[in-house]
Parts: C-alpha cells; sequence; structure tokens
C-alpha cells in the first residue's frame, strides 16, 4: 500500500461520519428551511411543500421570535465583555508575581468550566432562590430586600448572565494566562525602570500585546454565547414572560415541542447567519485596529 | 503601593474569586447530605444537621438514577474509544501522508469548525428516524464518531513526527499501517490522553442532543434524567443537590486527575485562530 492510498484510507472513516452526520444535515437543513416540513410530513412525506423563503418571511412576522433574538443578545451584549473582564481580571492575578498557590488558585478558578452545565444550573436555580438562597441571605446584611430572581422578567436574564459568567470565566483566563506569560518580561523591567506604573504598564504593554489573543478570546466567546440553551431550559423554562427564551429555545420549542422542523430550520440558519456576521465584523474591526 | 500590602491585595483577590468559584460546589455536596426539607429554611444552613445518605438512596432507589449513570458512562466511553480511533487515523493522514486534495480538504474541514452544531441538528434527527436509531444509544455515539476539533488537534500534534522516521519504517518494507500502530500511536501518546479527557467529558456534559434523540426515559444520559428530575421535583432542593454531585462529581475528579492534560488540549486548540 502506498502512502497516497494510506492517507485516503486513513481519513476515510472520520471523513464518511463528518460528512454524513455533519456536513449533509447542514446542506440538508437549508432546503428544509425552505419546505412546510410539519407533523403531518413527519408522517407522510406527500404533504411536504417547497415555500420558498416562506419561513424566513414568516419568521420576520412572529414576535416571539423577535423577542428571543433580543434576550440572546442583551445575554450576548452584556455576558460576552463581562466574562472576559473576569477573565481578564483572573489572568493577571494569576500572572502577577505576588500570587502564592498559582496552581491551586488555576485548578479552583478552572473548576467551574469542567462541570456539567445542567447541574450547576440546579445549584444555581437553588442558590438564588427567593426564600432560601444564599446570594439574598448574603444581601441581606446589606439590607437589600429579597430579589426574585428567577421569577420576575426584569432579573431572570441578569441571573443567567450571572450564572454564565461563573460557570465560563475559568476558560478564557487559561487562554489569556498564556498571552501574558509570552509576554517579554523585559518589557515590564523597562517600564518598571522608566517608573511606570501598574496601571500604566498595563494599558501600554499588556493591553496592546495582548489584543490578538483577546480577539480571538472575544469572538470564542460571542459565538458561543450566541448558543444559549441550556441555562433556560433548566432555570428558567424560557420564562417569565419569555424574558429568557434564547433563540435555540425558540428553535427547540418550534422544531421539537410544535414539529415545525422547516421553520425550525430557519431559525438555526437565522442564528448560523447571524454569529457569522458578527464574528466577520469582529475580525474586521480587530485586524483593522491592528494595522493601524 | 508598598509590597507587602500589594502582595495582600493580590492574593486575598484570588482567595475571593476561589471561593466564589467553589462555594457553589462545595454547598451541593454539604445539601446533599441534608435531610428531606432541611435546606428550605431561612437562614439557609451550611452544614447538615445530622448528615444522611437518604437522597442518595432515593436517587438510586425511586429515581432509578443507576441507571442514567450507567448509560452516560456507557455513551460517554463508546464516543470517546470509537472517535480517538477515526480522529487519530485521520489527523495523523492529514499531517503525514499526502494524498491528492489533502491540504484543500483540510483547510475546508477547519472552515466547517464555524458552522454550530445546532443547524445540524433536525434533518440529523430526520436521518437518524430512518436509519432506527431514535430512542437508541446509537443515535447519540453515532454522529459523535468523529470530530473536526479532534482531527485538527492530533494533526497539530502529529506534524512534529519527523518523516526520516517514518521513511526509516517503509525502507525497512514496514506497512502503512504497522507504522501507524506501532511507530505513530505511542508518540501521539500526550495527545491521545489530551483528545480521551476532552471528549470523556464533553459527551459526558453534553446536553441538547441526546435531549433530542433520547426521548424515551430508559436511554437518558445524567444531564437529560437531572432536568427532567429538576422539573419534576421542584421544591425538592436536597434530592436535587444529590443528583448533581452524581453528574458532576466523575467529570470534576477526571479532570483533577489528568488537568495538565486538559489544560494543554485548551491551550491547543485556541491557537487556530
Amino acid at each position: 500500500m502506498n502512502p497516497t492510498r494510506a492517507g485516503w484510507l486513513f481519513a476515510a472513516p472520520a471523513l464518511v461520519v463528518i460528512g454524513v452526520f455533519f456536513l449533509l444535515p447542514v446542506l440538508a437543513a437549508f432546503v428544509l428551511s425552505l419546505t412546510d416540513f410539519d407533523l403531518y410530513a413527519l408522517a407522510d412525506r406527500d404533504h411536504l411543500r417547497f415555500v420558498g423563503l416562506g419561513n424566513y418571511l414568516d419568521l420576520l412576522r412572529t414576535p416571539l421570535f423577535w423577542t428571543s433574538l433580543g434576550n440572546t443578545l442583551y445575554f450576548v451584549v452584556v455576558g460576552v465583555p463581562l466574562s472576559i473582564a473576569v477573565s481578564l481580571a483572573a489572568a493577571l492575578l494569576l500572572d502577577s508575581k505576588l500570587a502564592r498557590f498559582k496552581g491551586f488558585f488555576r485548578t479552583a478558578l478552572f473548576a467551574p468550566v469542567v462541570t456539567t452545565i445542567v447541574a450547576v444550573a440546579v445549584i444555581w436555580r437553588y442558590f438564588f432562590h427567593t426564600r432560601y438562597g444564599f446570594v439574598n441571605y448574603v444581601l441581606g446584611f446589606a439590607g437589600i430586600e429579597p430579589i426574585d430572581w428567577l421569577g420576575s422578567a426584569d432579573w431572570s436574564m441578569p441571573t443567567i448572565i450571572l450564572f454564565a459568567v461563573w460557570k465560563n470565566f475559568g476558560y478564557n483566563m487559561i487562554i489569556l494566562l498564556a498571552g501574558l506569560q509570552a509576554i517579554p518580561a523585559e518589557l515590564y523591567e523597562a517600564a518598571r525602570i522608566d517608573g511606570a506604573s501598574f496601571g500604566k504598564q498595563l494599558r501600554h504593554i499588556t493591553l496592546p500585546l495582548l489584543k490578538p489573543t483577546m480577539l480571538l478570546v472575544a469572538i470564542i466567546t460571542t459565538s458561543g454565547y450566541f448558543q444559549l440553551f441550556a441555562e433556560p431550559y433548566v432555570m428558567t423554562r424560557g420564562g417569565p414572560l419569555q424574558s429568557t427564551t434564547s433563540v435555540l429555545y425558540f428553535m427547540f420549542e418550534e422544531g421539537f415541542k410544535w414539529w415545525n422542523l422547516g421553520r425550525a430550520s430557519a431559525v438555526a440558519f437565522l442564528l448560523f447567519a447571524l454569529i457569522l456576521g458578527v464574528t466577520a465584523l469582529m475580525l474586521r474591526l480587530g485586524r483593522r485596529g491592528e494595522s493601524a | 503601593m508598598n509590597a507587602r500590602l500589594a502582595g495582600a491585595l493580590v492574593n486575598g483577590a484570588l482567595i475571593g474569586l476561589a471561593a466564589v468559584a467553589l462555594f457553589p460546589l462545595a454547598w451541593m455536596l454539604s445539601v446533599s447530605f441534608m435531610a428531606h426539607g432541611e435546606a428550605s429554611a431561612f437562614p439557609p444552613p451550611l452544614l447538615p444537621q445530622s448528615p444522611t445518605l437518604d437522597n442518595y438512596r432515593q436517587l438510586f432507589g425511586r429515581d432509578g438514577m443507576g441507571r442514567y449513570f450507567a448509560n452516560s458512562v456507557l455513551i460517554a466511553s463508546a464516543i470517546t474509544v470509537f472517535s480517538l480511533a477515526f480522529n487519530l487515523a485521520a489527523g495523523y493522514a492529514f499531517a503525514k501522508l499526502r494524498f491528492a486534495g489533502r491540504d484543500r480538504l483540510f483547510q475546508a474541514l477547519l472552515g466547517a469548525l464555524v458552522i454550530p452544531a445546532q443547524v445540524a441538528m433536525i434533518p440529523l434527527f430526520l436521518l437518524m428516524k430512518s436509519l432506527g436509531l431514535v430512542n437508541s444509544f446509537g443515535g447519540v455515539i453515532v454522529p459523535a464518531m468523529a470530530g473536526i476539533f479532534g482531527i485538527f488537534l492530533v494533526r497539530q500534534y502529529a506534524r512534529t513526527i519527523p518523516d526520516e522516521l517514518l521513511e526509516a519504517a517503509r525502507i525497512d518494507g514496514a506497512g502503512e499501517l504497522r507504522i501507524f500502530v506501532r511507530i505513530v500511536l505511542p508518540l501521539l501518546k500526550p495527545i491521545i490522553v489530551t483528545l480521551a479527557i476532552f471528549t470523556f467529558l464533553a459527551s459526558w456534559n453534553d446536553f441538547m442532543w441526546p435531549l433530542i434523540v433520547l426521548g424515551d426515559q430508559s436511554h437518558h444520559t445524567l444531564p437529560v434524567a437531572l432536568a427532567s428530575l429538576s422539573r419534576e421535583h421542584v421544591m425538592d432542593n436536597e434530592l436535587m443537590m444529590s443528583g448533581a454531585v452524581v453528574t458532576v462529581l466523575p467529570v470534576l475528579l477526571l479532570f483533577l486527575a489528568l488537568q495538565r492534560y486538559y489544560i494543554e488540549g485548551l491551550l491547543i486548540g485556541s491557537v487556530k485562530g
């Protein structure tokens, strides 16, 4: 057997799996989004009709779709910067020469990342319980009245954002820490000799040199946060008053509760287009800033 | 600022952050040993008055958690074994075996990484239905038997294998399969551990696809079972915390044992941009 044939044979099993169970379904999703595939079509394919862009136009007239889009954007626009800020702060602390027990702290701060999202969402639901939750108990010491975290439309999304920050900040922390450690120590040495304060070093050395890593982290986090699903599913069921219904939650209900598979596919594609557009924009803005 | 004060601030902030990160997990463990109804009190109790295993008994007895646990172990293990075999072979091929269209194909695969998995889920469900794999372990295992990210990880690592080593083996008359098994795989050992723990944790924690394809309760994985339990027993905090412990503890322990490999994989994976 020559290496060329071996190459194909070695790659083939994985390529077949990815092709049949991922790429093909993605293409099929687009076709499906142009049909009225529903419960009747599921039983008998004769009921299937081609509707062109009908599903997309219909979605644009569906208030709940816009609500879910607004909620998802809220989650992304507040959640991503907050997550990255906490990750950066944690990475700076771990990178500091003054920090002790770095190995322990790194592991402790990273632990939430590997936990099962459903399980920790269950914990947080109790943690933020209006009557018995620990958070309201602690806030009580500051004289703050109990907040109905998951039961009020105003607080439900902030609570889910706090949960996501807690669960995810360790991931970006590790990537940013690696970025910080790649910055040559001589730069700081020189700055210190010139008498630059910590704040000045941060602004003129750390952040500019960390920018490519920050851009990467921002893009990964943004595209991940657009895919919000398990948190509202477990913590709020999309409520109260649909205040935590995300685009994927909407897609899930549309597809697997009402079996409007054509419409649900259109939702999936709109979300995909949105993620692609936003990340492309971030990449362009980030690159332009670099060359300037 | 004086150095001693700065040191105290840095370490104090780290202690505070670590407390926030770990406290919910510690509390989960503590509440899971409380008697029924004990946690629904104000102020919230930190430690159980008289620790009991009642919640775990009910969980594994009446609520059938043992079965979900076994399902999760089976599914995560099967996915790990299959995807290791497929991704290792493919990653090595993309790194070291020249075949027509190889680099263009790899670029296309990397491009496909931007597609969220959920886009494929609806047609995938119909495909699984026609294959008779809905409500079966196969419905979760089969689509996960290979992944672009895993291939990428292996390829990055396999590129460091010197070509001379493989050429020498070929001149000695070794077949390609023999070279892969005897020479390449031992050299890939660190990335095998990394990929194994990554895949196992990801499949263990996975929620949305198993929720869709495993409608039938007897096939549920831990996260799916826990989500449906939590919808039934909204008020039963002690029971829910013990369910969370059973779900989270295995992956947490696995991570603690192999974290060096896990973090390494995370860093290799993140430099792809």
